[in-house]
């Protein structure tokens, strides 16, 4: 037998004895003949570990190791602490179902609600859920609570200044859900708050306008006016926003939004190619009831004591079926407690010092750069707190294909002579050196 | 598992002035300015002004607080974990050094596709090992878990109906035993529900099927086995009559381990299929995710499938190489930001290589043969209302003997102070008392033995002590929470 696998031959007929058959394809017997695999899967052969390692390896060897990197588009390369990843391996929370029997589970709902809490006062809203898949699916989940909270209201307006990934992932869900999106146009860069006007008095059906904070060029919108504006056509604001920046920034809390929706990677997740990520949705109280996925409470136990569960089920899939909020069941529970570890290590003053940090290192790679010429900020007046536009005569390919030889990855290209470079409290000074090195050697 | 209560929070354990990390130095001198009017400044009316309270804790504090937390917290590696359609089995080891290697986790999703070869590989690797285990022609890899599968799924059949401007079909049939995200699923993908009924013997009545079939149904759910560990014996029927009304089959996969090593759903004539890798390839719950819901299409719905896609291609000199597909007329969409959640993807490969084809065809047969054990060693005491073999798991309708008192819940609570996890309770909804039993085929016959003699001694209990069981659990680190509290006043954050 596998290793996985632990019964023995003779446990295997005395069970088979019980079950009253002779082989254990009698258990099989209601599958058609025709349906059973004529032969073994095509797959390869058992490995041991040495040689699944080996098998792995060899993929490694594939990846162009990666020393700085400069690309951040939504996700970026941040500073992961040991102990959140030694923590979030603890079988106890690895290898745990999703917490419904509290009784048993009392670690993976404190983490949760530990979780609410941090994210909460980050994004300044009231409520938090216990996550989502992504950014970019909790954006299009904020959009469908806007509908719901909208009754009659289909229709959703979208900046054009948010990240097209997220975009099309909206864009997705409204197809399908029946959501009619309209985009607010950009004007230099930011979100075009006289357009976002004409669109609001041209509709009597928005449900909601979503806003990005960064946007995709990494420029810090001025979004004064803008939720009395939603607010008076009886419309929901939604904040799509880099969960840690909300550290620094005007959170969406400060700027009378109803939702704030995105990507928590940012706050320590390693980048992985992708995922696990984290999605985080927060609301005001008001919209509690159409929040989406898990929620976990306070309460007391028979005993008195604190402890927590999971609370207002009656908006969820298992219980209203085709009745429910989302159909959201598996999230990314044990993402929640990286970042809720990351979070307790870095504590206010460690996420503002990385800001401080990444901003500084951003403000150097860009002097640099205008220095070394042929270069200029796409939208020279707006303010950037770590990411920005930069628009270059030098063959952004060739840049790219430079800077990686050396493991630097320069930035995003997202046009011809278009690159949205990000830095972190990853990168050092020399490697913007490096960078800029390369970067000359092309001027 | 600590039976002893931790229960204090991060914030509670927060002193002012203390501090869990330092930042790497970034060499650039505190006093670089940089040349006049390049970066514009961040305006005030731009910044934060609440204050922001996180914890303030030394490294020490934070690590023991999150142990002892972990205590208290019961998982697959504790104990016993017989919750049905959760395939609660063994999450290998092996998997997670795989997931964690440094070449893999130090990549950017927007990297040149040169440079992630080893990603790429991996991700077409496990589409195309889980296309042979599903009987597909292609899987795309970017849900995030099985309810996002299925929502994928449904789109894919949308799409694929709108591409033939057949767009009146607005309908899912789903059986009424049906896990709640599949009528979930399809509201969200904008589909209607309909239910059709099971038999008496707990699979899908055809002929109650049979009329719901019209031009306005664009696809019948199903999972087989159903939630009732029952096999749909009538599929390739069922599967015939679908077609003949051009709707589509899909089949959802939370019940695909015990089909390993038996039967693919390509093969029983399903179209489009997800698989939940948190169960069927043992990536871990994670106490509620990340988990992982490839979706699967047979030839002809390929173009259908979510972007980005992974395609192999040959490389200039000859070789493999791999590239994204990122643009296409007839793709659905995108349905994430990117390939999914990788590092789950990674957990799965490395499964499917540690078990090889050999080992994937046993799991489903040991899967089968330890619920049918653990079925026919408690229906003396338990109510099976469906006689006969089941799969990977069953249902009991509660006790036998219903002058106790003793409900599902009390039985699934009494269980806890016995060192197991809870079955599934109250699901299917085709029954009052439902107690969904899956052991999974990673368990051995003493723990099933254990197991099954506590199970009758609650039963005993039931009958002779029924306090003991109705007051259940005793013996963890907390009991009897008040739920309608929670919900009535909710308290969802900290406040001192």
């Amino acid at each position: 037998m596998h290793r996985y696998f632990p019964h023995t031959a003779g446990e295997i007929e005395q069970m088979l004895a019980r079950c009253g058959v002779s082989k254990i394809a009698d258990l099989y017997s209601d599958v058609p003949p025709q349906l059973m695999l004529a032969e073994p899967y095509r797959l390869p052969a058992e490995m041991s570990e040495t040689e699944v390692r080996e098998f792995f390896d060899t993929l490694a060897d594939m990846n162009r190791p990666l020393k700085a990197c400069f690309a951040g588009g939504g996700f970026y390369d941040h500073y992961t602490p040991a102990v959140a990843s030694s923590i979030a391996s603890r079988s106890e929370f690895l290898t745990a179902y999703t917490p419904y029997q509290p009784e048993i589970s009392q670690g993976t709902l404190q983490y949760i609600f530990e979780y609410q809490t941090m994210m909460s006062r980050l994004t300044g809203l009231e409520i938090s859920n216990a996550s989502m898949y992504d950014g970019a699916t909790a954006t299009a989940e904020a959009m469908m609570m806007a509908v719901a909270a909208g009754r009659k209201k289909r229709r959703v307006l979208v900046s054009a200044t948010i990240n097209p990934a997220v975009r099309a992932v909206v864009d997705t869900y409204a197809r399908f859900h029946g959501v009619e999106i309209e985009t607010v146009k950009e004007t230099d860069g930011v979100t075009d708050l006289t357009d976002l006007a004409r669109l609001l008095d041209a509709h009597n059906d928005v449900a909601g306008v979503i806003m990005p904070q960064p946007n995709f060029y990494g420029i810090v919108e001025n979004l004064d006016g803008v939720a009395d504006m939603v607010h008076a056509k009886k419309a929901l604001l939604i904040m799509n926003c880099v969960a840690a920046d909300l550290a620094t920034l005007r959170t969406p809390g400060e700027w009378g939004a109803d939702i704030a929706c995105g990507d928590a990677q940012s706050l320590g997740i390693p980048l992985s190619y992708g995922g696990p990520y984290l999605g985080y949705l927060c609301a005001t109280k008001a919209l509690m009831r159409k929040m989406p996925g898990r929620i976990v409470g306070a309460t007391t136990d028979g005993e008195g004591r604190r402890c927590f569960v999971l609370t207002l089920q009656a908006r969820e899939q298992h219980i209203r079926r085709e009745k429910a909020t989302s159909n959201i069941c598996s999230n990314q529970g044990l993402m929640t407690l990286f970042v809720a570890v990351c979070m307790s290590l870095l504590g206010t003053a460690g996420l503002r010092e990385a800001a401080y940090r990444g901003h500084q290192t951003a403000c150097y790679l860009l002097d640099s750069l205008l220095k070394a010429g042929r270069c200029r900020l796409r939208f020279p007046d707006k303010p950037f707190l770590n990411e920005f536009l930069l628009e270059t005569e030098v063959d952004v390919d060739m840049l790219i294909s430079r800077c990686m030889e050396q493991g630097i990855l320069p930035g995003i290209k997202l046009g011809e002579n278009l690159l949205l470079m990000a830095a972190t409290e990853m990168q050092t000074r020399e490697d913007v050196d490096r960078l800029t090195a390369i970067y000359k050697s092309l001027c | 598992m600590n039976r002893e209560l931790y229960g204090k929070l991060v914030f509670e354990l927060s002193r002012q002035g203390r501090r869990g990390y330092r930042l790497p130095d970034n060499h650039i001198p505190d006093n670089f300015t940089p040349a006049d009017d390049t970066v514009p400044e961040i305006p005030d009316n731009l910044l934060r002004r609440d204050a922001l309270t996180l914890p303030e804790c030394d490294e020490l504090t934070v690590v023991r607080h999150y142990n002892n937390m972990s205590t208290n917290n019961f998982g697959v590696d504790t104990g016993f974990y017989p919750l049905g359609s959760c395939t609660m089995k063994y999450n290998p080891k092996i998997n997670e050094e795989m997931a964690t290697h440094r070449a893999f986790t130090r990549t950017h999703p927007a990297a040149p596709q040169q440079d992630v070869q080893g990603n790429l590989k991996l991700y077409h690797t496990l589409q195309t090992y889980l296309s042979e285990i599903g009987g597909m022609a292609e899987f795309t890899l970017n849900p995030f878990a099985g309810a996002h599968g299925e929502l994928t799924g449904l789109m894919v059949i949308r799409a694929y109906h709108d591409s033939r401007n057949d767009r009146q079909r607005r309908k899912v049939i789903v059986p009424d035993s049906a896990h709640g995200t599949n009528p979930a699923s399809a509201a969200v993908a904008g589909l209607e529900v309909v239910e059709v009924k099971s038999r008496p013997d707990g699979t899908v009545d055809v002929d109650d099927l049979r009329p719901l079939l019209d031009e306005t149904v664009a696809a019948v759910m199903m999972t087989n086995p159903n939630t009732l560990g029952l096999f749909e014996r009538n599929i390739p029927e069922i599967a015939r009559l679908a077609h003949e009304a051009g709707a589509l089959m899909y089949y959802d996969g939370a019940n695909l381990n015990p089909m390993l090593g038996i039967a693919r759903p390509g093969d029983m004539g399903f179209d489009v299929m997800h698989i939940n890798l948190h169960k069927t390839f043992s990536t871990p719950h994670g106490g509620g995710g990340p988990g992982s819901g490839p979706v699967g299409v047979r030839a002809g719905l390929e173009q259908f499938l979510p972007l980005p896609r992974v395609e192999k291609i040959e490389a200039p000199d000859g070789g493999e190489a791999y590239r994204l597909v990122t643009e296409s007329t007839e793709a659905l969409g995108a349905v994430s930001a990117t390939l999914g959640n990788f590092a789950v993807q990674a957990r799965a490969l490395a499964y499917i290589l540690s078990l090889g084809s050999e080992g994937l065809m046993q799991v489903g047969p040991l899967a089968t043969l330890n619920a049918n054990y653990i079925k026919e060693s408690l229906k003396d005491d338990y109510l099976l209302p469906i006689e006969g073999v089941c799969k990977h798991e069953f249902v009991f309708d509660g006790l036998r003997d219903k002058s106790t008192g003793v409900t599902t819940l009390n039985i699934a609570k009494r269980l806890l102070d016995h060192g197991y996890h809870a079955p599934t309770i109250y699901f299917p909804l085709l029954f009052h008392e439902s107690l969904m039993i899956e052991p999974t085929e990673t368990e051995s016959k003493e723990t099933l033995d254990s197991f099954i003699e506590v199970m009758h001694d609650i039963a005993r209990e039931a009958r002779e002590t029924p306090d003991v069981v109705l007051t259940a659990p005793h013996n963890t680190p907390i009991a009897h929470p008040d739920d309608t509290a929670a919900a009535l006043n909710p308290v969802t954050t900290f406040t001192l």
